[in-house]
């Protein structure tokens, strides 16, 4: 990701000024990210923190710019990948999904919680994948736990599952999460390569996550199945089969125009203008219901938050991070990386973790691109102690009066996230060795 | 006599038929159902990881919620029509273990089902809520089984005498 430690030499700010200023403008981006005053999106502290520094001069215009350039294409794929999964669900995908989970773990038959679980990991695994982490936990989240009302399954294994996977079978394709479509920016990979580097530690981390599962819950897992609580509804949602093979169509676009050297976002881009084309002209939707899943406001928060990573990062905090950053594609090294994400990504988040680490792992080679990655996605899953996604949880479960259970959710972290690294590490090093960075 | 029967999902039916059959014919039943706030608060949880999508309406955690708070009267109404007798029902919200516990205040018996491991039994064929509920509850308990009860043949060798020397 080029040079890091510039901002000093360009500008006339001394380089301890710039980085105060700039560190102060990412805790206030990220502050307003969690407090969201008078519910504000997220953009509207972030954008003006990100023009401050550049103003300050804690990054030159040039630098901003170059930033702004390299997440444009970014935060296009991640606008065509939205509202394609905005569309798979008006046009049924997550109902028809809710239906066949219901119909695998129908009541009554033997062990339907445990095909449940296993549907459902199925499912939230290629969702994630495909439609990126937003869509499981938005879209699928919901239907999963229907659906196991539905069957007269205790819900908690299947609703944890989402939330687990959403993180963790978020390896598999620069589009199955914001941080992979920055690195994979970054990374020099092409698409397929990336996808065949990440296919044996997605299935690890999955099926690492599916038998400890399959441990911790297993006494809700145990439970006879029930009899259907209400009256079973109709299992009849129709498979949106053009859906289906407009998915098939884009993922085959992401090979192929990959292997062409044209950016994979155009295929994204395709594949939501079938769809949305198709949903407008029979009125299924609206253009502004479209612009609304392209959410804006969060695509000008990433270019924002990149502007403002870029200043701390060129300011010093390269510097230090160096020292501490593994070098090297051995095993040791590749898992020393990503056990530093995961912790990076526990401690802020990961979205500004993978913008300060990427530029320092790059340099390494795809390997120790990639391990960040697999220490930014799984991570999230460790624990929410700390972090400010467990602010951001509070907040929210006071504002409905619900009660976090943030012991389990720890223990569950605890025992899936160590594991989940380091299985997944070991496959993409023996990807690595075998088939080469 | 009250009689309080905790059902949960899975487990019920077993609870219900103990009820109809053994609980005395002028016995107030009362079918109680605890909806713990885990599964939308994993929801929440979830979406507020996801950093920089602030747009309220679109956090699955609420829906969660209500889907759990329709399959729970779905529950507790089938319940009712399995038992066939007059009956009250009940919902609690909060940690399952300790409203269960609370509800059974002043009641004469409390019907609940072994969920633990039940592949080996032992100290863990019971779960950690229904466990908690034994240990504390503050009435006669009745735990029943899930599904056939075993027989006298799935208990374990006896073990082996003390050597003396």
């Amino acid at each position: 990701m080029g040079r890091v430690r510039q901002a000093g030499e360009e500008v006339g700010l001394s380089t301890g000024v710039a980085e105060t200023v700039s560190v102060l403008m990412l805790l206030t981006a990220l502050a307003a990210a969690v407090i969201r005053p008078w519910g504000w999106p997220e953009a509207v502290i972030a954008v003006p923190a990100a023009a401050l520094v550049v103003v300050t001069g804690a990054i030159s215009p040039v630098r901003a710019l170059d930033m702004m350039k390299r997440l444009g294409p970014v935060i296009g794929f991640l606008a065509a990948v939205l509202i394609l999964a905005q569309l798979c669900q008006e046009e049924g995908l997550f109902r028809a999904l809710g239906d066949w989970l219901a119909r695998l773990a129908k009541p009554g038959r033997a062990r339907s919680s445990i095909r449940l679980l296993a549907g459902v990991f199925a499912v939230a695994s290629v969702v994630t994948a495909v439609l990126s982490l937003d869509a499981t936990v938005v879209l699928l989240t919901p239907v999963v736990f229907a659906a196991a009302a539905r069957s007269g399954a205790r819900p908690k294994p299947y609703v944890y599952g989402c939330t687990h996977l959403a993180n963790s079978a978020s390896l598999l394709l620069p589009v199955s999460n914001l941080t992979n479509l920055i690195a994979f920016a970054a990374s020099g990979l092409s698409f397929t390569r990336f996808a065949a580097l990440m296919a044996v530690p997605w299935l690890a981390a999955v099926g690492v996550e599916y038998l400890v599962f399959r441990q911790f819950f297993r006494t809700d897992l145990n439970a006879p199945p029930a009899p259907a609580p209400a009256a079973p509804a109709a299992l009849g949602a129709r498979v949106p089969v053009l859906v289906v093979v407009v998915l098939a169509a884009t993922l085959a676009g992401f090979a192929a125009t990959s292997l062409a050297g044209i950016n994979p976002a155009w295929a994204a881009a395709a594949g939501a203008l079938a769809l949305a084309a198709r949903a407008l002209l029979r009125r299924g939707t609206t253009p502004r219901e479209i612009w609304r899943a392209a959410d804006v406001p969060f695509l000008l928060f990433v270019l924002a938050l990149g502007v403002v990573v870029a200043a701390v990062t060129g300011n010093g905090l390269a510097g230090v991070l160096q020292r501490v950053m593994p070098s090297g594609s051995t095993w040791l090294a590749l898992l020393a990386t990503a056990a530093l994400a995961a912790a990076a990504a526990n401690m802020i988040n990961n979205l500004p973790a993978v913008l300060v680490l990427l530029p320092l792992a790059a340099p390494a080679g795809a390997g120790a691109v990639l391990a960040v990655l697999i220490g930014v996605n799984i991570g999230p899953n460790l624990t929410y102690a700390g972090s400010l996604a467990t602010l951001l949880w509070r907040r929210v479960l006071r504002e409905h009066d619900a009660e976090p259970d943030i012991g389990e959710f720890t223990r569950l972290g605890l025992l899936t996230v160590p594991a989940a690294l380091l299985v997944a590490v070991t496959a993409l090093w023996a990807g690595l060795t075998v088939i080469g960075g | 006599m009250t009689v309080i029967i905790w059902v949960v999902e899975g487990t019920w039916p077993a609870c219900i038929d103990a009820g109809r059959d053994l609980a005395p014919a002028d016995a107030r039943i009362v079918l109680l159902h605890v909806t713990g706030g885990s599964a939308p608060a994993a929801a929440h949880g979830a979406y507020a990881g996801l950093l920089g999508r602030g747009r309220p309406d679109r956090d699955p955690g609420p829906l969660v919620a209500e889907l759990g708070a329709a399959s729970a009267r779905d529950l507790l109404e089938a319940a009712a029509s399995r038992l066939g007798r007059p009956c009250t029902t009940q919902e609690r919200h909060g940690r399952v273990e300790r409203e269960v516990v609370a509800a059974a205040e002043g009641a004469g018996l409390l019907i609940v089902a072994r969920d633990g491991d039940d592949a080996r039994l032992g100290p863990k064929s019971l779960g950690p809520a229904s466990r908690f509920v034994v240990d504390h509850a503050p009435c006669p308990v009745l735990l029943v089984w899930p599904r056939e009860t075993p027989s006298t043949g799935s208990m374990p060798p006896p073990p082996p005498r003390p050597h003396h020397r």
